[in-house]
């Protein structure tokens, strides 16, 4: 279907521009863009985007699906813009066989309406020990290599990992959190989790396990990519590898951009994440960190947990929130803050895992797919969290005050979100 | 009468509220030691005490103070019931909030526990501990001690040394005689003192002789071992020889300094068997006797807040 899309705010991360215009939608593919006033779906002054690709979404299948199913994950993100989903492979059984792989991307293909690229297990069973099948997984379309929150401890299984990694030109993404240390801990160390009594890891278990995979990188020249960055104490080690030259990128959920860690205060479970939430000191300098561009993707780590496992004590509840209907308009509130600007903004939401990737898609240029949405950055609205089209509602966002919709949500010019 | 239904730490206490449990205690000291040690203030009620983690001592002082107030009491064993069966906590508290008790007396390994569990329920629920949290009516008895060996609780220093990482009876003393206006340090080797404690209004020292100068009264703390996961001391001969409290160590204190133990003690490990037994010095029997007489005055004062409650519902 050919369409023009007119009178919008064209947010362009690659030349870093805001400005009104049209969109001409062409057999799924952007096909012309003209000024405004072209005859078209007038879309009344509001933000046209390059989609969402959202890298580190869990769905619960398979394994899990009272959690998350591929079809309310699909709804979930249409409605939170994300256009692409890259998965992660730490379900149950773990997606670490090109078999199992390929039983997910069938799944994903009937039940989801946006793109699905998913990531497979980097060793067997996620457990640090063997590597799994890299070729034969790429073949079957797995984007990256990760297991997911459990760091590869074994620096001799990693290094073959990155080097055999390599030389496919595969991406590991890593969970850069020292394992020892943090072993059992459920806050950021400091006064507040000793006055609340929890286990506490320090956030330099997070910059120990950085650096040491930041060495494996420099002697095996693999392509690297932290999940999620949380702390100052990490940046010196990625501002250095990225200085040297080394293929190194790094990521952020909008949880760490946007709460710190009092907000657990009251042994409130729902904001108990992997990292755990740092000090507001950390917090402004990883805002930071995304402005400069040192940080390279913001994302959701969208983690579905029923009801079940978070009404526990805080240290036996499950780690993890839901975001894929959150992250826009969480990651508004640092706009509306004036800590980044739009199109800085869609840099990090879509550009560069975009690029990290290899997609088409991310931008808005002549024959990049028509993967877009249309938003309302100001909209305010009281988040009821029963109102998650997610299977699971365990967002730390519940009640809070945002801003920030969706209006429509389009796949390869197909619209998968909003009134038509 | 307490503002809160429910006794979750010393955190959620006023100054004026910690006086007043005190001052209430000083009547069942009284009572305790007379040969009728019954009074009424519990009758009718049903108190339960669920204990998620071994104890002796504790439990049994709860279970006294709820009978010599005249409360029904039951012990239930949380560690043989249901929650090995797989039952989650808020599904026993709701099970058991059907049965209608009036005081849950809860202890869990995990902190902030018993909070969680006094959402689900309707009764009023005293920690008798969670996790690394807090202890409080082992702090309250422990500000009784003080109080009645010092005539009075302000303007003192305090020591408090040894394992304050794993220590929620370390952190509701803190809070508590924080509150109070007293001088507080924490005396401990580096390894046992949790990250940031030095920013919750306290003074820290590793350094034991350096520490008990000039001190009133010298808490000793248990060496946890069952808590640890992992080498947080070289070996037991070496803390005792650092941080053993003995006489020559205590010679740095006041000379009236008196010394503490919430108990249970390892003897030559955290404290010199002779010097916990020195009726001169040692307040330790005495904090037991204080332990009854604190829970009483507390289990009344949450029993008149329920009547009160009761109360506001028929009008």
């Amino acid at each position: 279907m050919n369409f023009t899309l007119t009178n919008a705010r064209l947010i362009n991360p690659e030349t870093g521009t805001d400005t009104l215009g049209a969109l001409r939608i062409e057999n799924g593919l952007i096909a012309e863009i003209l000024p405004a006033g072209t005859e078209g779906i007038d879309c009344n002054g509001k933000c046209l985007a390059p989609g969402i690709i959202d890298i580190g979404v869990k769905i619960g299948e398979p394994g899990e699906r009272h959690k998350e199913s591929f079809r309310t994950a699909g709804m979930s993100a249409a409605a939170g813009g994300v256009t692409t989903m890259v998965t992660r492979p730490d379900t149950t059984p773990a997606i670490d066989t090109p078999e199992i792989l390929d039983f997910f991307r069938r799944r994903a293909a009937d039940m989801v309406p946006v793109n699905v690229l998913p990531m497979a297990a980097l060793t067997k069973g996620r457990n640090g020990a063997e590597m799994t099948e890299i070729s034969f997984l790429q073949d079957a379309g797995a984007v990256a290599f990760t297991d997911g929150d459990r760091p590869v401890s074994n620096p001799k299984v990693l290094q073959r990992a990155l080097t055999y990694a390599a030389d496919l030109n595969a991406l590991v993404m890593a969970h850069p959190q020292e394992p020892t240390l943090s072993q059992g801990a459920c806050a950021t160390s400091g006064p507040l989790a000793t006055k609340m009594g929890l286990p506490g890891v320090s956030p330099m278990a997070e910059r120990i396990q950085l650096e040491r995979d930041l060495a494996l990188v420099e002697m095996t020249g693999g392509r690297y990519h932290a999940d999620q960055i949380t702390t100052a104490h990490s940046l010196p080690a990625l501002q250095r590898a990225k200085d040297a030259g080394l293929q190194v990128t790094a990521g952020i959920s909008a949880h760490h951009l946007t709460l710190n860690q009092f907000d657990i205060e009251g042994y409130r479970t729902f904001f108990k994440l992997k990292p755990p939430l740092r000090s507001e000191d950390d917090r402004l300098a990883m805002v930071q960190a995304v402005s400069t561009g040192l940080i390279d993707i913001i994302c959701s780590m969208h983690t579905p947990q029923d009801e079940e496992s978070k009404r526990l004590p805080f240290e036996e509840a499950a780690s993890g929130a839901v975001g894929l209907e959150t992250l826009l308009p969480a990651c508004l509130q640092l706009v509306h803050a004036e800590a980044l600007t739009l199109p800085q903004l869609f840099r990090n939401l879509s550009l560069n895992p975009a690029k990290l990737l290899g997609l088409a898609s991310g931008r808005l240029a002549i024959s990049a797919p028509a993967d877009l949405i249309l938003f309302d950055p100001d909209k305010p609205f009281v988040l009821n969290r029963s109102n998650l089209l997610s299977k699971s509602k365990n967002t730390p966002y519940d009640l809070r005050r945002m801003q920030g919709s969706v209006l429509k949500a389009f796949v390869s010019g197909k619209q998968v979100w909003g009134p038509t | 009468m307490l503002t809160s239904r429910h006794l979750l730490g010393i955190e959620g206490l006023s100054k004026q509220e910690i006086t007043a449990i005190l001052d209430l205690s000083e009547t069942y000291v009284r009572q305790n030691r007379q040969p009728n040690k019954h009074s009424n203030a519990l009758n009718g009620l049903t108190q339960v005490n669920m204990f998620f983690e071994a104890s002796t001592r504790t439990q049994s002082s709860f279970e006294i103070a709820g009978k010599r107030l005249g409360a029904d009491v039951m012990n239930m064993a949380m560690q043989a019931s249901s929650i090995t069966k797989g039952e989650t906590l808020i599904d026993t508290a709701m099970t058991l909030n059907a049965m209608h008790p009036d005081l849950l007396v809860v202890r869990h390994p995990h902190s902030g526990a018993v909070a969680l569990l006094a959402e689900k329920v309707n009764c009023a629920v005293l920690n008798a501990g969670d996790g690394q949290h807090e202890h409080p009516t082992q702090a309250l008895l422990d500000a009784l001690t003080i109080r009645r060996a010092k005539g009075r609780l302000h303007r003192l220093t305090i020591a408090i040394c040894g394992d304050i990482a794993h220590s929620r009876v370390a952190r509701s003393n803190m809070f508590l005689l924080g509150k109070m206006e007293n001088r507080v340090r924490l005396i401990g080797p580096r390894t046992l003192m949790p990250a940031g404690v030095d920013q919750l209004g306290v003074e820290v020292t590793d350094n034991m002789v350096e520490g008990l100068k000039g001190v009133d009264v010298v808490m000793m703390l248990r060496l946890q071992k069952e808590r640890m996961d992992g080498g947080f001391i070289p070996s037991t001969r070496e803390y005792y020889h650092r941080w053993g409290l003995d006489a020559a160590k205590l010679a740095n204190a006041k000379p009236d300094a008196i010394v503490m133990h919430p108990g249970p003690m390892n003897r030559g490990v955290e404290i010199d068997g002779v010097l916990a037994d020195d009726i001169n010095r040692s307040v330790i029997q005495e904090q037991v006797e204080m332990g009854v007489a604190v829970r009483m005055a507390v289990m009344d004062l949450l029993a008149r807040g329920l009547r009160r409650q009761e109360k506001d519902v028929m009008v």
